[in-house]
């Protein structure tokens, strides 16, 4: 599979990372040759064949839905990189 | 120095405290730095840990893995002790929980000692991927210890605990054991509970022990094995007494043709197969070689769906409520943008980049759904082998550890898998036994793999080839 560099972009945004300068050539050539290993499967013939997707067999496992408190709001903030008293804080989302 | 759970046993009986077994274990850590095993030593905690252990048995109290040692891989959730998967993203981060693997060996009066390096969110076969630099093999320290739990593998081989936890999608337990000549066990998919691991690819991980006598490895998993109302994943199949080994009656066994003639294997791994299926024939077992033409298709497979899933997993990295933020971004979007690609590293981008691609518009089918088809064959195929056959044998690896910085393209480490991404495509359980010793002076593992849910047979028959 040949990547191009929009298609770099396009996945770099998706993925939300970015890469500039050597780090796109890199990158580029990295997903062309991780892709080129992939298409290896296109020798399998998989017609008629259901996609194998749920690991475990067994079947959902219901449970009475009861509030509980398992982490305290001190404990959700503990590791923010950025909060206050109560809250997360994130960057500005609309600048003046 | 303790091997074993039996030697810390024996240590008890003849008078240690749990308090001077956790000390010299810190000795041991401290002088053996250089292997960078340790990303941190829980000194202060193991030994009030220890403290109270050593009360529990004077009151007769205290639980079965009583003066159990035990280092844990880097992404494995211990409260209020830190936890960074080897990576920048995480570092500084806290748990706030414990992981139910982790509380349940807890809960046996077991001490969690510190935690152990691997590659960055286990994505790796060399721990050459940390963020904190690699581990180094201590049998050769010029050699990887292998992945990605590395750290772990090293630990336990060189007695710097008695036992560690890893966790193994691609091979990430069984390929270090079989570079440090420990066993490494990977569970049945569902077996363990994987609340308050890490995630990298959900329909693979495994929690599992890394140990140097067969005995602790069943004892652990007997005691971290069975249903969890934290994790939907988990099988609420009944936990076997896996650790009182039984014997067996003679059995039939599969050898993978294209396993153990395949190109580029060691010899001397091929010829150690070869011996141990002889005497395994000799003993009145059934051995026969099965064919399984999908050898070529098991990395890439692998691939596809470990890297898909990664890519979903890691996009809760944002900097946003835990973790690394950067501090040169301006507005949401590029908070994330920078957040991440300061965090991750570069193995952790490719694949991110590459599962990202995978399930994208207009190539989902083509990568992601072909991937998942081909999943299903070769379950199919693993199937139909167990129909006929007890147990599966097969090497662990092609080759004992190879150097630092030997292997640098992306798919030839991949390749390094080979032999044990079968058992994490298809679900099944599989143990490295640490049987070989290759005239370089390193060991290797043989590799078994057993029917889902049959632990059972697969340490009973692993103790079985052990004393043959």
């Amino acid at each position: 599979m040949k990547i191009t560099e929009e298609t770099v972009d396009h996945i770099a945004h998706l993925a939300r990372l970015e890469f500039i300068g050597d780090k796109k050539q890199a990158i580029q050539q990295d997903m062309e040759m991780i892709l080129t290993f992939m298409e290896k499967l296109n020798e399998v013939d998989t017609e008629a064949i259901e996609p194998l997707i749920f690991m475990n067999t067994e079947v959902n496992k219901l449970r009475e839905d009861i509030a509980i408190e398992t982490i305290s709001q001190e404990e959700g903030l503990r590791n923010a990189p950025k909060k206050d008293s109560d809250y997360f804080r994130i960057p500005k989302v609309l600048d003046k | 120095m303790y091997k074993s759970f039996a030697e810390v046993k024996t240590a008890l009986a003849s008078g240690s405290s749990v308090l001077e077994i956790v000390e010299s274990y810190l000795t041991k850590i401290n002088q053996h730095a250089h292997l960078n095993a340790y990303l941190e030593v829980f000194e202060q905690s193991a030994k009030e840990n220890a403290l109270r252990v050593d009360e529990k048995i004077k009151k007769g109290t205290a639980g079965r893995l009583a003066g159990m040692v035990i280092g844990l891989k880097d992404n494995l959730a211990y409260k209020n002790h830190k936890v960074s998967a080897a990576s920048k993203i995480l570092e500084g981060f806290e748990s706030i929980y414990t992981a139910t693997a982790v509380q349940r060996l807890i809960d046996e009066d077991a001490i969690i000692i510190g935690r152990l390096n691997c590659d960055e969110f286990a994505m790796g076969s060399s721990n050459e991927n940390s963020a904190f630099g690699p581990v180094k093999n201590h049998l050769n320290t010029n050699c990887v210890p292998g992945g990605s739990s590395g750290g772990s593998a090293v630990a336990t081989g060189a007695n710097l605990c008695t036992a560690s936890l890893g966790s193994d999608t691609g091979g990430s337990i069984r390929q270090p054991a079989s570079f440090t000549g420990t066993y490494g066990l990977k569970p049945t998919y569902g077996r363990i509970s994987r609340y308050g691991l890490i995630a990298y690819a959900s329909s693979f991980d495994q929690i599992g022990p890394i140990t140097n006598t067969l005995e602790d490895a069943a004892l652990l998993l007997e005691i971290m094995a069975g249903d969890d109302e934290y994790d939907a994943t988990v099988s609420s199949k009944k936990v076997a007494n896996y650790s009182a080994f039984d014997t067996v009656k003679p059995l039939r066994i599969a050898v993978i043709s294209e396993a153990l003639y395949a190109e580029g294997i060691d010899p001397e791994v091929s010829a150690k197969m070869e011996a141990v299926i002889a005497s395994l024939k000799k003993a009145g077992n059934t051995v026969e070689n099965v064919s399984f033409p999908y050898m070529d298709f098991i990395v890439p497979t692998y691939y596809v769906l470990s890297t898909a899933e990664a890519s979903s997993n890691l996009s809760r990295f944002d900097g946003v409520h835990f973790g690394h933020r950067s501090q040169n971004a301006q507005g949401v979007e590029a908070t994330y943008k920078k957040s991440r690609s300061e965090g991750f590293g570069p193995e952790v981008q490719r694949r991110i980049m590459a599962g990202t691609f995978v399930l994208s518009h207009g190539y989902y089918d083509a990568y992601y759904t072909k991937g998942q088809k081909v999943r299903r064959i070769l379950q199919n195929k693993t199937n139909a082998i167990f129909k006929q056959f007890d147990l599966i044998l097969l090497p662990t690896t092609p080759s004992t550890a190879f150097e630092l910085n030997a292997v640098k393209d992306p798919i030839n480490m991949y390749l390094q898998d080979i032999f044990t991404v079968h058992a994490n495509l298809t679900g099944n359980p599989a143990i490295s036994l640490p049987l070989g010793r290759h005239s370089n002076g390193m060991p290797f593992g043989v590799q078994v793999m057993a029917n889902h849910f049959d632990e059972k047979q697969l340490f009973n028959f692993s103790h079985y080839l052990e004393n043959l």
